[in-house]
C-alpha cells in the first residue's frame, strides 16, 4: 500500500477538552480536516502509479447494440484498457433488491446513459478521447416512457425475461411491483360524504445532486484481490454485489470508506466499484475513476417520478370520510429499490390522517427513462405532495380553515395505519401543526425600507425586475408522516464493535463500524454514545470498513436508531466485562463491587450512590475489551399482496411546515421568504445536527417544489439537462430562513427514544411551498416544480 | 507545457501540463492540493474556488496557463492567508477601500504543516473556525469553496448584513445544510473579527 493516498477520515479521535456525552450539542470531530481542505474525500483518492478510468456511455435511450468496433481506442497512446460486457470477469449484472442492471450493456441499452464501454488510460483526457473514438453501432427500438406505454398490451418489454419474485404478481411484466391497499369500503364510506375533491399531480424526476461526484480507487493486491475506497451509502451491500462480478469470494475485495460529499439515497446504488475494480483486476494498475457532473447525472438513481390521482371525501363538519389514489411511479430501466418505494408509497398514501376506507393502488413501472430509486423521502414525499394538495383543497371546499381541518383528522397514538398496523409511539401531527401556525408571520412588503427598496428581497432578486407591483404573499401549511428504518420484513441490523484500553495513561474506547458518515453527523453521536455508556473522555471513530460486520444503510432515517442502539448494545456489554474484571481485582476490598448499582463515569467505577471504587485505568491496566455486537429492530412484515395489510414499518417521523411567499405575477417569479419546522425528533442526541438536518431536508423540499427536475424528452427519453447549468438548485438567494421547533416524544422501543430526522422534513417542505403559492396566485398548479409559466399561463 | 506560479506562498512548477488542464487539475493532482474540491467542474457550483491575485475565481474555469507567475491562495493555505492580512490591515477591515493582500505582502507568507492526522492543533482563520463552532459543516464538500468566499467577503466588508452575505456566497453551492448555519458562521466570524477590534 505505499504510496496511497487513502488519506483521512481515519482514526478520528476525539480530544480530551471534549466532554459531550448524548444530549449536547458536540461539534464535528471531522471540521477540522474539513475545513482545512485535508479531509480526503473519494475524489481525492490517489496512487503514485494510478491511471484513469472512463466510462463511455450509450446516446440513446432503448436500442439493440449491434456492433461495437474498439480498436481505434485502443491503438491511442496512453491506453491501456479498452472492456465491453464481453471482456467482464464473471456475472454481468448486479442489483440491490434484484441483479438486473448490466455492468456494461450487452445486447441492448435501456435507457440513454447506460455504460457500454470502459477505457483505462494515463490521464483522464487521454481516457475521454479514446472513449470518444469507440464506435457503436445501435438499432434503435421504440421508447417506453409512461403508463400507457409500458402497459399498452403489444407493448415491447424493457425485461424480456423477469427472474424476480415479484414478475408473478404484476398484472405487466412491464410492471415491477404493485401494492394495493383495501381497508374499509370506500365505495360505501363515500355516500356519507357532503364533498368529494379529486386531483390528478405529477411529481417531477428529482436528482441528490450530492456534490462529491461518484469516485473512488481500486488497488489489485498481490492475493488476487482488489482494494477499493469509495465512498457509499452502504459497504456491505457493495460488496454483496460486487464480489460476484470480479469473481472474487468476499474476503479478497477490500472495501475502505472513503469521505463522502453528500449521499440523500443516491449512493445507495453501485455507481464506478464494480467498474473501478475491472479495470484495476485487467490492468494490475491502481486506477481512480471520477465522474464528472455531466456524467453523476446518468451514474446513479434518482427520485422517481409519479403521477398521483387521489379521491377524498367529507362530511360538512370537516371529517373525512374517505381516499382512494392510485400512484404511478416511473422507475426507469432498472429495479433498484421500486419494490421498496411501491410499498412506501402506497402505505404512506394517505399521510398522518385517520381515514377508516381506502382504497389504494401503487405501482412502479419499466420504463426507458433514466433508473430511478432510493432519495431522502423514498416514496413518501410523492404522496405528500398529493394528499396535502387534496387536503386544501376539501378544507376549501368545506370553507375551513386547512390548518384545522387538518388537525381534525389528524393521526395520534393509536391510530391505525391503512395496513392495519396500530402507531404505538407518540404521533403529534395537531402539535406541531399548531406550533408552525403560532409562530408570528415575517413582517409585510420585507423589501421595503426607510432606504427604499431592496431588490436583492424581491422575487428575481438582483435582476431588478420588479420593485414590489405585482408581488403578492402567500401562506402555506403541509405536514407529512414517514417510516423509520427498512420495512416489509426486511432482517434490519447494524453491527458496532467497542473496544477500550488504556492509552498514555488514559481509558480510551475505539468505535469501529462500517457506517457511512455522509454528512449527517453519525461521527459525531457515535463517539457521545460511546462516553455516555463508557464514561470516557477519548473516544476514536475507527475509520468505516468491511473489517467489520454490516451496519446496514446510512438511508430511510435509520443509522442513529441502528448503528446507534449497537453501539449502545456492545458498549453494555463492554461494560459488564470492565466491571467484571474490576470485581476479579478489587471486589474484596469493597462490599459495593458486589451489592451496588455500578456505573462507568469520568473515567471512573462509580456506586449509583456516587462514591468512587477505583478508575477504569486502573481496573483495565494492560487488559483490553473488546466487543462486536449486533442491533436489530423489532421485527416487521411483508405488506399482504392483495390487501396490503401487515406490520410493515418499524417507526415513524413526523414533520409539519409553514411556507411565505412572495409572487411576482407579472413575470412568474417565487420568492419563499420564510419556511418554518416543526418537527418530533423523539431525542436530540446532537441539537446542532438535528437542526442542520431539519434546514437541509427542508431546502430539498424546496428545490423540488420551485426548480429541480431532471427532464427528460417524452418522444426520445433522452435527458435533456445533465449539468448544474440546466438542473436548477437552491442557492443562499434562493433559500430563507428555516426557524426550527423540535419536539422530543421518546419512541419507548427506540435507543434513548430516537426518531428518524433526515427524511421527514423533505416530505412537508414542497406541498407547503405549493400550498403557498396557490394562496397567493390563486392557481391549482398540480405539478412540481412549479415554473413561471405556469404562474403567468404562458 | 510548463507553468510557474505561487501557491499558498510557495514558488509552484507543474510540469507536462497538457494545455487544456485547469488550474483545479493541476492543484488537485498535480501539486497535491485536493482541498479545492471537483463538483461540476462548470463554473455553477463554486466547490472549487481559489483566489487568484486575490480575486475568487472558480478554479475549473481558469486554464492552467493562465497562473503563469501568478498568486494562488487555496483553502489549504486559508489560515496562514487571514493572519498575514491582520498582520497587514489590523482590524481586517476595509472601510478605506485599499483592502486586499499585496502581492509582495502576499509571497512574504507562506502555509505551515499541520501537527497531526486530525487536524488537532491546526491553526485556523476566524472564518475556519466559525464554521466549525456553527455546525456549518455537514459533508463538508462545499466548505472549502465558501471558505474562500465568504473570507474574501469579509475582508471587503466586516460588518456584512444578511442580504449582502447570500449575494456574496451565492455562487457557492450546498446541498447539505439548507445554508441556515452557513450564515451563521458568516456572521459569527465578523463578530468575533468586531471583537477583535
Amino acid at each position: 500500500m505505499a504510496g496511497t493516498t487513502t488519506g483521512i477520515p481515519a482514526n478520528v479521535t476525539q480530544g480530551a477538552r471534549t466532554k459531550g456525552g448524548v444530549g449536547e450539542s458536540m461539534l464535528r470531530p471531522d471540521g477540522t480536516l474539513k475545513v482545512t481542505g485535508e479531509f480526503a474525500y473519494s475524489s481525492d483518492m490517489w496512487h503514485e502509479e494510478m491511471i484513469w478510468g472512463q466510462v463511455l456511455r450509450s446516446t440513446v435511450a432503448h436500442a439493440e447494440i449491434v456492433s461495437i468496433d474498439t480498436s481505434e481506442a485502443v491503438a491511442l497512446s496512453g491506453v491501456y484498457a479498452v472492456l465491453t460486457a464481453d471482456d467482464l470477469p464473471a456475472a454481468k449484472n448486479y442489483g440491490m433488491e434484484y441483479q438486473d442492471t448490466p455492468v456494461l450493456a450487452y445486447g441492448k441499452v435501456r435507457h440513454h446513459g447506460e455504460p457500454v464501454a470502459l477505457v483505462a488510460a494515463d490521464h483522464p483526457e487521454t481516457a475521454r478521447r479514446a472513449a470518444a473514438k469507440i464506435k457503436i453501432e445501435y438499432r434503435e427500438l421504440p421508447v417506453i416512457t409512461d403508463e400507457a406505454s409500458a402497459t399498452a398490451p403489444d407493448a415491447i418489454l424493457v425485461h424480456e425475461n423477469r427472474g424476480d419474485h415479484h414478475a408473478g404478481h404484476v398484472p405487466h411484466p412491464n410492471i415491477v411491483h404493485r401494492q394495493p391497499i383495501i381497508r374499509g369500503n370506500a365505495a360505501e364510506a363515500a355516500k356519507k360524504a357532503d364533498v368529494i375533491v379529486k386531483g390528478e399531480y405529477t411529481f417531477g424526476m428529482q436528482d441528490q445532486a450530492f456534490l462529491g461526484p461518484e469516485s473512488g480507487l481500486a488497488v489489485p493486491s498481490e492475493d488476487g484481490g482488489v482494494d477499493l475506497y469509495v465512498a457509499t451509502q452502504w459497504l456491505h451491500s457493495d460488496l454483496k454485489q460486487i464480489a460476484p462480478c470480479l469473481g472474487l469470494p468476499e474476503e479478497k475485495v477490500r472495501m475502505t470508506m472513503a469521505g463522502i460529499g453528500g449521499a440523500f439515497g443516491g449512493r445507495e446504488d453501485i455507481s464506478m466499484q464494480i467498474l473501478a475494480s475491472v479495470l484495476a483486476l485487467r490492468t494490475s494498475k491502481p486506477v481512480k475513476m471520477v465522474y464528472n457532473r455531466y456524467e453523476s447525472f446518468f451514474g446513479h438513481v434518482h427520485r422517481h417520478p409519479a403521477k398521483l390521482y387521489y379521491e377524498h371525501g367529507a362530511t360538512k363538519d370537516g371529517k373525512i370520510t374517505h381516499m382512494k389514489c392510485k400512484i404511478v411511479l416511473d422507475g426507469g430501466a432498472y429495479m433498484s429499490s421500486t419494490p421498496s418505494v411501491v410499498g412506501n408509497a402506497s402505505s404512506l398514501s394517505v399521510g398522518p390522517y385517520v381515514i377508516d376506507d381506502v382504497e389504494i393502488e401503487a405501482i412502479g413501472l419499466y420504463t426507458n427513462n433514466p433508473p430511478c430509486g432510493a432519495m431522502r423521502g423514498f416514496g413518501a414525499v410523492q404522496a405528500c405532495f398529493a394528499y396535502e394538495a387534496q387536503m386544501d383543497k376539501v378544507a376549501a371546499k368545506l370553507g375551513m380553515d386547512p390548518v384545522a381541518f387538518r388537525q381534525k383528522n389528524a393521526m395520534e397514538q393509536g391510530t391505525v395505519m391503512p395496513t392495519g398496523q396500530p402507531v404505538d409511539s407518540p404521533a403529534p401531527v395537531a402539535e406541531l401543526l399548531r406550533r408552525v401556525k403560532a409562530r408570528p408571520l415575517p413582517p409585510v412588503r420585507q423589501w421595503e425600507s426607510s432606504e427604499g427598496a431592496d431588490v436583492r428581497a424581491l422575487p428575481g432578486g438582483l435582476s431588478n425586475t420588479t420593485h414590489g407591483e405585482g408581488v403578492v404573499r402567500g401562506v402555506g401549511y403541509a405536514v407529512g408522516i414517514k417510516n423509520v428504518g427498512f420495512s416489509e420484513g426486511f432482517d434490519d441490523y447494524s453491527t458496532a464493535k467497542i473496544r477500550i484500553e488504556v492509552i498514555n495513561g488514559e481509558a480510551v474506547a475505539t468505535v469501529h463500524t462500517a457506517a457511512a458518515e455522509v454528512g449527517q453527523g453519525g461521527v459525531t453521536i457515535h463517539a457521545q454514545i460511546a462516553r455516555t455508556e463508557l464514561g470516557v473522555q477519548q473516544v476514536t471513530i475507527a475509520p468505516a470498513d468491511t473489517q467489520v460486520g454490516s451496519a446496514g444503510s446510512t438511508s430511510a432515517g435509520r443509522q442513529t436508531y441502528m448503528t446507534g442502539g449497537a453501539i449502545k448494545n456492545s458498549c453494555e456489554i463492554v461494560r459488564e466485562k470492565v466491571l467484571e474484571i474490576g470485581r476479579r481485582k478489587f471486589g474484596s476490598y469493597h462490599p459495593a463491587w458486589a451489592n451496588a448499582e455500578l456505573l462507568l463515569e469520568g473515567g471512573k467505577v462509580v456506586t449509583d450512590g456516587g462514591e468512587v471504587l477505583t478508575t477504569l485505568v486502573e481496573v483495565l491496566e494492560d487488559e483490553a475489551v473488546e466487543v462486536e455486537e449486533e442491533f436489530r429492530h423489532r421485527p416487521t412484515e411483508a405488506f399482504d399482496l392483495r390487501t396490503g395489510q401487515g406490520n410493515g414499518h418499524v417507526q415513524y417521523a413526523f414533520a409539519a411546515h409553514r411556507a411565505v411567499v412572495e409572487v411576482d405575477t407579472e413575470l412568474g417569479l417565487v420568492k419563499v421568504i420564510e419556511l418554518a419546522c416543526a418537527q418530533d425528533v423523539g431525542k436530540a442526541v446532537n441539537p446542532l445536527s438535528v437542526i442542520g438536518q431539519i434546514q437541509g431536508g427542508t431546502t430539498q423540499g424546496l428545490g423540488v417544489a420551485v426548480m429541480e427536475e431532471i427532464i427528460v424528452d417524452p418522444k426520445t427519453a433522452k435527458v435533456r439537462n445533465p449539468s448544474f447549468t440546466d438542473y436548477l438548485l437552491p442557492t443562499i438567494l434562493d433559500t430563507p430562513t428555516i426557524p426550527v421547533d423540535y419536539l422530543e416524544l421518546a419512541d419507548p422501543n427506540a435507543p434513548y427514544g430516537v426518531r428518524g430526522i433526515g427524511e421527514a422534513p423533505t416530505l412537508s417542505s414542497t406541498p407547503a411551498v405549493l400550498a403557498a403559492i396557490r394562496s397567493a396566485t390563486g392557481l391549482e398548479l398540480n405539478k412540481t416544480p412549479v415554473r413561471p409559466e405556469h404562474l403567468t399561463g404562458t | 507545457m510548463r507553468v510557474n506560479f505561487t501557491v499558498n506562498g510557495r514558488k509552484q512548477e507543474a510540469d507536462d501540463v497538457w494545455e487544456g488542464e485547469s488550474l483545479l487539475y493541476v492543484l488537485r493532482e498535480r501539486m497535491g492540493l485536493p482541498g479545492s474540491k471537483n463538483a461540476c467542474e462548470q463554473g455553477e457550483c463554486g466547490s472549487c474556488t481559489v483566489r487568484l491575485d486575490g480575486v475568487p475565481v472558480c478554479s475549473c474555469l481558469v486554464a492552467a496557463g493562465q497562473v503563469e507567475g501568478r498568486e494562488v491562495t487555496t483553502v489549504e493555505g486559508l489560515a496562514d492567508y487571514a493572519k498575514h492580512r491582520q498582520d497587514a490591515h489590523p482590524g481586517g477591515g476595509c472601510a478605506t477601500g485599499a483592502c486586499g493582500t499585496s502581492l509582495q505582502d502576499a509571497q512574504q507568507w507562506k502555509a505551515k504543516g499541520q501537527d497531526s492526522q486530525t487536524g488537532e492543533g491546526a491553526e485556523l482563520s476566524p472564518i475556519q473556525q466559525a464554521f466549525i463552532d456553527a455546525g456549518a459543516v455537514q459533508c463538508g464538500f462545499c466548505t472549502p469553496g465558501l471558505l474562500v468566499a465568504a473570507d474574501e467577503l469579509l475582508e471587503r466588508n466586516d460588518m456584512p448584513s444578511d442580504a449582502d452575505i447570500r449575494e456574496a456566497l451565492s455562487g457557492n453551492l450546498c446541498r447539505c445544510t439548507g445554508y441556515e448555519k452557513i450564515l451563521d458562521a458568516v456572521r459569527l466570524a465578523a463578530a468575533r473579527q468586531g471583537e477583535v477590534v
